[in-house]
């Protein structure tokens, strides 16, 4: 059972973690660290409110360049079928 | 009344997807196994066709219909909930991974029960999955069923009944002939629809409410907090909302509609593409359907009913070609979660409950009528069920994301990566969420100020490790 390909697979799935910690950190830390003030006197950036702005939409165009580079740098070609296990 | 230009691209879009369904069925009957064509096409899947139809068995009716309808009357604090989805996009494919792909392929796995079934070598583990499967998603099909008679209703002027046989006839046809192959391939045009439909609509709902700054002032003019990150209401905790990354983010390893598509790829090339191509996919659907939710408030002011925004806000301010193409978004929507529904429960059925407990020596002329006259049968039920949608199936509706999350999500996470995961550990979690589920869901359904799917993901968790751990010796003894 001590297949190498399956320390590939763990390897990507923790990546998939720390992704998913990164990206809720992002959403939360500006939806609530800029948008808890009075409403009124929100700063707006291209015609959102700035914690809109840079937690949904910035901060998902950010988090798909990260997976991008996520997946170039560390994800592994690997075949699937037992046949060809040697790599 | 009768909106011809917005029949006529309904119409088109019918055809083509008719087409998809016929040509997918060469392939299911010049295959040499068909149990591993109809149900997972072949496990052909590139990255395009994979990201596609997981961003379109995902988004329903409620990213398309529902949710725009609330963001409408909560302002940006719902878009910055619904945003928890991202990592419905990759998160799912980087957990279940290629350590699924290779264990799936070795097991043989058809179905999410099939890779259960010889991960944890458990009959009641099968039953228990195959019963939470049958009816939480036969439900959910009813639902989206409706929905889809519902919005071809509103949208032509014709009876419920009739655009309900119009839906269902669709759908049917290509299922049943098609297979897994059709269903998504049809996902990728429908994915597409859905992703085109949304940009024409924000960019036509900004253009017609004279800009962003305009919207923004009209909204700050009528109530701040539609602006604020707490709802027009305040009804939107942080909690609360936080919560939501469990329901329809990360929870969704556990639904076995995504899942088995997690195993139906080509190679790892094909993972790398879908993830990416799928996140960017539903980022923008998730972000641009809500906002537009929100931007529609000073341009259609005073809809009572959240349901109506977008079919109004779509005939409002685009022309009635573009209008048709937008509108074909959410029945893609609907009809690609239907028929990825349609074709689970039928692979239950057939590969799970007939092929495991009543007829394992079917020869393959068997399996294929079988398979064919399985999904037809559940198809026309669904049908009958949805002329008059029962109470107890709306009510099971309600709990089948959650219901199902509770109950699948660590046995198929601690079965791939935990070794020491066993049967009592699964069987345990998979009672305690669902029990857990339903009960919170009855009594308190946003106890501690949570959604109602944490405690029960939390508490079946932690029982499947303690389960597992107190039986470990019992469990080694019997695979000696």
């Amino acid at each position: 059972m001590q297949d190498k390909r399956f320390k590939i697979a763990n390897r990507e799935a923790l990546i998939g973690i720390v992704l998913v910690v990164i990206n809720f950190a992002i959403w939360f830390g500006f939806a609530y660290g800029l948008g808890s003030g009075n409403p009124t006197e929100y700063t707006y950036v291209f015609g959102f409110p700035a914690w809109f702005f840079y937690s949904c939409f910035a901060g998902t165009i950010f988090m798909i360049v990260l997976i991008w580079l996520a997946i170039k740098l560390f994800f592994k070609d690997i075949p699937f079928d037992d046949e060809e296990e040697h790599l | 009344m009768i909106h011809w230009q917005v029949i006529i691209p309904l119409l088109i879009f019918l055809i083509i997807i008719f087409c998809i369904g016929f040509w997918a069925n060469k392939h299911v009957r010049l295959s040499k196994s068909f149990l591993q064509e109809y149900f997972l096409g072949g496990r052909e899947m590139g990255g395009f066709l994979l990201a596609m139809t997981m961003m379109a068995t995902y988004g329903s009716a409620s990213s398309f219909i529902g949710g725009p309808g609330v963001s409408y009357n909560l302002g940006l604090g719902w878009v910055l909930l619904a945003m928890a989805q991202l990592p419905a996009g990759y998160f799912v494919l980087m957990i279940l991974g290629k350590k699924f792909a290779i264990l799936s392929r070795r097991y043989e796995a058809i179905t999410l029960i099939d890779f259960l079934k010889k991960r944890y070598e458990s009959n009641t583990v099968v039953v228990l999955s195959a019963i939470s499967i049958i009816v939480f998603l036969f439900a959910s099909m009813t639902a989206q069923w409706v929905g889809g008679a519902r919005l071809i209703e509103s949208l032509t002027g014709l009876s419920y009944t009739v655009a309900l046989l119009i839906f269902a006839v669709t759908v049917l046809i290509y299922v049943i002939i098609g297979g897994f192959r059709a269903v998504a391939l049809t996902d990728a045009m429908q994915g597409s629809v859905m992703l085109i439909g949304t940009i024409i609509l924000l960019i036509g709902t900004i253009i017609a409410g004279g800009g962003l700054d305009n919207i923004m002032n009209s909204l700050v003019n009528e109530n701040p907090q539609m602006l604020s990150p707490f709802g027009s209401d305040g009804s939107l905790t942080p909690l609360y909302v936080s919560t939501f990354w469990i329901l329809i983010g990360l929870g969704v390893v556990g639904l076995p509609q995504i899942a088995v598509r997690a195993m139906s790829y080509k190679d790892s090339k094909s993972l790398h593409r879908a993830i990416l191509i799928g996140t960017i996919g539903i980022g923008t659907i998730m972000f641009g359907m809500h906002v537009i939710g929100v931007l529609a408030r000073p341009v259609i002011p005073g809809i009572e009913i959240g349901d109506k925004v977008m079919p109004m806000l779509t005939l409002e301010v685009l022309p009635p070609l573009l209008a048709g193409i937008v509108l074909a978004a959410p029945m893609a929507a609907i009809m690609s979660t239907v028929n990825a529904l349609l074709i689970l429960v039928s692979s239950t059925v057939v590969k799970d409950l007939y092929l495991n407990f009543i007829h394992p020596n079917a020869t393959d002329k068997q399996i294929k009528t079988r398979s064919f006259w399985v999904t037809t049968i559940i198809g026309l039920a669904v049908v009958f069920f949805a002329m008059k949608p029962p109470e107890f199936l709306i009510w099971l509706n309600l709990f089948a994301f959650g219901g199902l999350e509770s109950a699948f999500l660590w046995s198929v996470v601690f079965g791939l990566y935990w070794k020491k995961a066993n049967k009592y550990g699964a069987i345990a979690s998979m009672i305690t969420g669902l029990v857990l589920y339903i009960s919170i869901d009855r009594l308190s359904p946003h106890i501690f100020g949570m959604h109602t799917v944490t405690i029960p993901v939390l508490v079946s968790c932690i029982v499947f490790v303690i389960v597992s751990l107190a039986t470990h010796q019992k469990s080694e003894l019997e695979n000696i």
